[in-house]
């Protein structure tokens, strides 16, 4: 494609490099951006930097945070020996959206793929070594996604926390809360035949 | 279950069609290359979304056209149901069930089962085994909704592993921990796939000696015979036993994935021993054990869809074919043949009721 302006090229070529984004969507984008009171531009322009300036890891858990130590593991009221080990920071917003949860997490940043190029090591995995190893921990819940990859990482995990000794727990995998078993696909509804829990604690939950 | 009407616009040959069929047994009767096929391929396309012969999708729009699309309507359970499937060039299949779009093509399968029985089956004999790989995952994906399940993340874990391997080699090091991890995934899903097939061997084993038995009048015993290195040890041990080659080859050279079938007549090999009319009797015996499978497995009787019938089989043959299929607790049959008097007289006297298309005319 021409461009008139070598300046509205540029834009549109660093525009189309995100995820997503090919170069007609990237033009229309700049030529909106161009349309807009440039202090919108300048928010936008601003916001993107401090982005990638201000943003830490936080040295606990490794989500994403402002400070040394994310929100979630500062907070006092938190039970610190609870800790539940998650891909990314979706997984964190998605169960603190919830509410159910007291315990602090512990982000991966990824899943175990070697067809996507990740290995253990590209993970954030001797951090949470490190962490059992101080021997605070009294239960670690794998709360990863029930695809290929994250059970290959549960168990990579499991393997290399064979000292700890603590509990060790998976989230529950089974019926949707408030789906019909006909309409359930059938390698969900097996496997929630095989673990299926006591009746006791089912009525617990649902009181 | 069966096929009531097919309406078909740009699929392969017919720009346009409309039938309406028996619900027993249909012929289709027309030279070479008028279309008979394809409208075989257009009731298998309804009743797994995909084409028997051709492998691409966009392969199956009328040249010249830029969509096409198969409307069927079946009667199952005492209902009518209309099932249509479209596909626009460089869009999405789309699959609807009385006007309602699939959320998963996945759902669709299995609910309108068909059997082919085709001259291209011989590909099974004389191909590699990845096409009796394919005939058997194809086959126990439909009776089993777990097997997909499993095969799915199988193969997944097996690329995985690969990928691993190679990475092993080019980087010069080593991760018996990342490599467990991904054995661990193999091993669970190779064993009921192993499983599985085991006892679809089992139980098609049979009616293959049955079936072939019936179709050939005499009295050779026909096998089939699941090879597997599963059979005596597990994944996980085999792949430790080959480790140090699947480094050097930086790929899986062990699992369900090198498994195979052997086909036998009087415990000789079918691919090497038997006559072209051995090889095609052994065929029509194996889909016709197949067909009982799926009937068995999922309680529906499928549409047998009887491609060129008359290739390398004698009138006789045919006939008693024919018969059988029709008499015994077969549903819906649709034949294909060259021959407009030879398929008239032996239908007619097999089924009044049949119905005969002239294809040619038709298009």
């Amino acid at each position: 494609m021409e461009y008139s302006s070598k300046y509205l090229e540029k834009a549109v070529e660093e525009i189309s490099g995100l995820p997503g984004i090919g170069k007609k969507t990237a033009l229309r984008l700049a030529l909106h951006l161009l349309r807009e009171e440039e202090s919108a531009t300048q928010h936008l322009a601003q916001s993107l930097l401090d982005l990638k300036e201000k943003v830490k890891h936080c040295k606990s858990c490794g989500n994403i945070s402002d400070s040394q130590l994310c929100d979630i593991c500062a907070h006092p009221g938190r039970q610190k020996d609870l800790v539940c080990i998650v891909e990314d920071i979706r997984d964190v917003m998605a169960i603190e959206n919830t509410g159910q949860y007291k315990g602090i997490y512990h982000v991966l940043g990824g899943l175990i793929s070697p067809m996507d190029g990740i290995g253990p090591n590209d993970l954030n995995i001797e951090m949470l070594v490190n962490k059992v190893a101080e021997g605070q921990i009294h239960e670690l819940i794998f709360g990863l996604s029930t695809t290929m990859e994250g059970e290959t990482t549960a168990f990579y995990l499991f393997k290399r926390l064979a000292d700890f000794k603590g509990k060790l727990s998976a989230i529950a995998r089974g019926i949707a809360v408030g789906d019909q078993l006909e309409y359930a696909d059938e390698v969900t509804l097996a496997r929630s035949i095989v673990n299926r829990v006591p009746y006791e604690k089912s009525i617990e939950q649902n009181s | 279950m069966f096929l009531k009407e097919l309406h078909l616009q740009n699929f392969k040959s017919w720009s346009q069609a409309h039938f309406t069929f028996s619900p027993k047994l249909n012929a289709f009767v027309g030279l070479n290359g008028a279309g008979k096929t394809n409208l075989l391929d257009a009731i298998h396309y309804l009743s797994l979304t995909k084409s028997y012969f051709s492998n691409t999708d966009a392969q199956n729009i009328l040249d010249g056209a830029d969509f096409f699309s198969i409307d069927g309507t079946f009667h199952r359970k005492e209902k009518e149901e209309r099932i249509h499937c479209a596909l626009k060039k460089g869009q999405k299949k789309t699959l609807r069930k009385n006007k309602k779009e699939y959320e998963k093509l996945a759902d669709h399968i299995g609910q309108y089962p068909s059997v082919v029985i085709s001259p291209y089956d011989r590909d099974l004999i004389t191909e590699s085994s990845e096409t009796r790989r394919r005939f058997m995952d194809t086959v126990l994906s439909q009776g089993h909704s777990q097997y997909l399940f499993h095969l799915m993340r199988y193969n997944k874990a097996l690329q995985q592993r690969n990928r691993l391997l190679k990475y092993f080699a080019a980087n010069h090091t080593f991760d018996a921990l990342s490599l467990e991890a991904l054995e661990v995934q193999m091993q669970e899903h190779a064993e009921p796939l192993y499983a599985m097939r085991q006892s679809f061997c089992d139980e098609l084993q049979p009616k293959i000696t049955y079936y072939y038995q019936f179709i050939s009048l005499g009295r050779e015993e026909a096998s089939l015979t699941y090879k597997s290195q599963l059979h005596e040890t597990r994944l996980r041990d085999l792949l430790q036993e080959n480790l140090t080659k699947d480094k050097v080859n930086q790929y899986t050279g062990v699992g369900p994935h090198r498994d195979d079938l052997i086909f036998k007549l009087q415990e000789k090999s079918v691919r090497k021993f038997g006559s072209q009319g051995q090889q095609k009797s052994f065929l029509i015996a194996l889909k016709l054990a197949q067909y009982d499978f799926i009937q068995k497995k999922l309680g529906i009787t499928p549409i047998l869809l009887l491609d060129d019938i008359f290739d390398k089989l004698d009138e006789d043959r045919v006939a008693k074919l024919i018969k059988l299929v029709h008499d015994e607790e077969f549903g819906q049959i649709f034949i294909t043949d060259t021959h407009p008097e030879r398929t008239r007289a032996m239908v007619r006297e097999i089924d009044p009721q049949a119905q005969i298309f002239n294809v040619s005319e038709a298009s």
